[in-house]
């Protein structure tokens, strides 16, 4: 029961990480712009918030040199595919690209670094109820605001104006610029919120979740919050229930490490990149369903006159 | 103000010189990095640029890491020229030296020194494999190609850590995590005496002729290029995506398993998790930068081959990290989009509209740009 308890703790520790980026990559996505790059942003992100949290000491600071880092890069991605009409996938792999060797370089005289334990954020009263105390309440405060920003999100999107002016940029982004929306600044802004977002992601692995600095250590966390918006037919509860069952999925796996079964760590590895596929065939092998769902302009440019 | 005008036709000149106007910023970018670092900046770019092609011995260097390069990249651009996106060559790659590293250790004492070319042959069929499940996911359950073939590069990876710290761990090793050293039988030939080039870089070359023949001289290369820029007009003309996906990825996985196995049985001679060493990732770059296009390919991957050796040797000698080169990879490739859009875009200088006087009777002329445009001259001279 206690261990079951921590089990649920440590998902929704790293749930957060990826519904952070994810939903950011939803506001991207929503805008009509897939930003590959989600990967190279949160490692850069991640050395910045790392770097920050040992100078300051200060979480909050490094998760806003996170946040800055990711909005800088993204809105590099976003003047070349939005003003320049390069290719998204491209531009968004140049970025994963740079910032893998970026991070590495910058983030070489951090290795030796390590950040203290965090003490656990108790919320009084109902920190200490059994199993639900351990399991929900002693969380860092990232968890909560992830839980937060979901219900914000969804009402930014479905309940007020300039969500929907958002949705309709990327549905259809002539129809929105015929109606005089300014359709690349209003992109622009999604892409640097989006890259913000990854970017907090990105702070949150090396300052809360591993207190330390590795190369590459993201491992893939960027590619799997792309899946996630796809997973969730580009719907923000949807991307939060993915990103605990995927942050689930990871958390077994080092339980089931942690606890010598009989198959080898390095099967169990690769389980949360397979369950990724899985949960991309499964979404995707009704094709009809995915075209309804997807925002209808994602990936094209546009190029007003 | 400046403002994008689209040309009547790509220019031919700027998709020419858009990758060395990208190469020179880069160039640019690096001395301001090499400044702020506080290293001398000639230095910093010699050896990048000079101590890479300086003597022979380190030629046959650049030409060893130039190969696999090469290899990945024509499979790479064939995929991209059909559209589809394949960025998991890095993990057809690990598989390729897998399979390649399987057939390998099956050499005996007496086993001729034919035996390499069955070695290879097995790292192209690992690499095509590994490929082929995303071109079945995406051809039967319509996955993503991108994130799936990416997802299987981490899977890649954890199957070759599999076999080297366990089944095929060398009993020798010294509990290392490696397998045992190849036969010399199985050993890919190379080319001269005292140099680690190989038969691989000659079979690279051979590669280039192939990819070009195929891509423009053939029906099916012709069809492929036609799914990927005019998916309806394939369509319309009946020419199958279903065959242009399988054989999209099943030859760029061919390619880079076959790279996988030239490696594991050429400079490398064992398996270790350090098979990874990025090709399949630097390999888009260089489809990229070479325009997609064999001939170009064949430079880019030179180029991208100084990069590896350079940022080895700004380690070793000026004791930078060797992750600039991922640094200068990744800048490439950002400089160089941004300049590929002068291919299909002019700028044009344009008045700021407040101060524009309203003009003087409104002709036929200025209707269209590109007319506007060739009438200006003309005007100014009267």
């Amino acid at each position: 029961m206690e261990q079951l308890a921590l089990l649920v703790a440590a998902t929704l520790n790293s749930g957060t990480v990826l519904a952070f980026a994810a939903l950011g990559l939803l506001i991207n996505e929503r805008a009509g712009i897939v930003n590959l790059g989600a990967e190279g942003m949160m490692l850069v992100a991640a050395i910045a918030g790392f770097a920050t949290a040992v100078h300051t000491g200060n979480d909050w600071i490094a998760f806003g040199a996170g946040a800055l880092a990711g909005a800088a890069l993204a809105a590099a991605f976003g003047a070349l595919v939005i003003w320049l009409n390069t290719n998204q996938y491209a531009t968004g792999l140049a970025l994963s690209l740079f910032g893998a060797g970026f991070s590495a370089f910058v983030g070489i005289r951090y290795t030796q670094e390590k950040l203290g334990e965090h003490r656990a954020f108790e919320i009084p009263g109902v920190a200490d109820l059994p199993f639900v105390g351990p399991a929900l309440f002693r969380q860092h405060p990232m968890v909560y605001l992830a839980i937060a920003l979901t219900i914000a999100i969804a009402w930014f999107l479905y309940r007020s104006r300039p969500g929907l002016v958002l949705r309709a940029i990327g549905e259809s982004p002539e129809s929105a610029h015929a109606l005089g929306y300014p359709v690349r600044r209003i992109r622009l802004a999604a892409v640097v919120v989006g890259g913000a977002m990854c970017g907090v992601a990105g702070a949150y692995i090396s300052v809360v979740y591993t207190h330390l600095w590795v190369e590459g250590m993201t491992a893939g966390k960027g590619w799997i919050a792309l899946a996630l918006t796809t997973f969730a037919t580009w719907r923000p509860a949807r991307i939060l229930l993915g990103a605990y069952l995927f942050g689930g999925v990871t958390m077994l796996q080092l339980q089931l490490q942690g606890e010598g079964v009989q198959l080898s760590s390095q099967f169990l590895t690769m389980l949360p990149y397979l369950a990724t596929i899985l949960v991309l065939v499964l979404i995707s092998r009704n094709a009809t369903f995915i075209r309804v769902n997807m925002p209808a302009s994602i990936g094209k440019p546009f190029f007003p006159g | 103000m400046l403002k994008l005008e689209a040309r009547a036709e790509p220019s031919r000149a700027m998709s020419v010189a858009s990758p060395l106007i990208a190469l020179a910023i880069t160039v640019v970018i690096g001395t301001v990095l090499f400044v702020l670092l506080g290293k001398d900046p000639l230095r910093g770019l010699a050896v990048f640029f000079i101590e890479p092609v300086k003597s022979v011995y380190a030629l046959t260097e650049l030409a060893v890491k130039a190969t696999p390069l090469l290899l990945i990249a024509l499979g790479l651009a064939l995929c991209f020229r059909s559209n589809v996106w394949n960025i998991g060559a890095e993990g057809q790659f690990i598989v390729g030296a897998i399979a390649a590293s399987g057939v390998a250790m099956q050499a005996t004492a007496t086993t001729g020194g034919w035996f390499f070319v069955p070695v290879i042959v097995a790292g192209m069929i690992g690499g095509m494999a590994w490929a082929a499940i995303v071109a079945l996911l995406r051809d039967r359950f319509n996955a993503n190609e991108i994130l799936v073939s990416l997802m299987l590069v981490y899977v890649a990876e954890q199957l070759l850590n599999y076999l080297v710290y366990g089944p095929w761990k060398d009993p020798q090793g010294y509990n290392f995590p490696q397998t045992i050293t190849f036969l010399k039988a199985t050993q890919v030939p190379k080319l001269f005496a005292g140099y680690r080039v190989n038969v691989g870089a000659v079979i690279a070359l051979f590669s280039v002729a192939a990819f070009w023949l195929l891509l423009f001289r053939t029906y099916a290369g012709f069809q492929l290029q036609v799914g990927g820029l005019a998916p309806a007009a394939a369509r319309y003309a009946g020419f199958s995506s279903r065959k242009a996906l399988w054989s999209a990825l099943l030859l760029s996985g061919g390619m880079a398993g076959l790279a996988g196995g030239l490696e594991a049985a050429g400079p490398l001679g064992q398996l270790t998790p350090h098979v990874p060493a990025g090709y399949g990732f630097a390999a888009i770059i260089v489809a990229f930068v070479g325009r997609l296009h064999p001939i170009g390919i064949v430079f880019s991957a030179i180029l991208m081959s100084m990069f590896y050796i350079g940022g080895e040797l700004a380690q070793s000698r000026l004791g930078l990290p060797k992750s600039l080169t991922g640094v200068f990879q990744g800048l490439l490739l950002f400089t160089l989009l941004a300049c590929d859009t002068l291919i299909a875009y002019r700028i044009r200088r344009q008045a700021p509209r407040s101060t524009t006087a309203p003009p003087p009777a409104l002709d036929d002329a200025t209707a269209s740009p590109v007319v506007a445009s060739a009438a200006l001259p003309a005007r100014e001279g009267t």
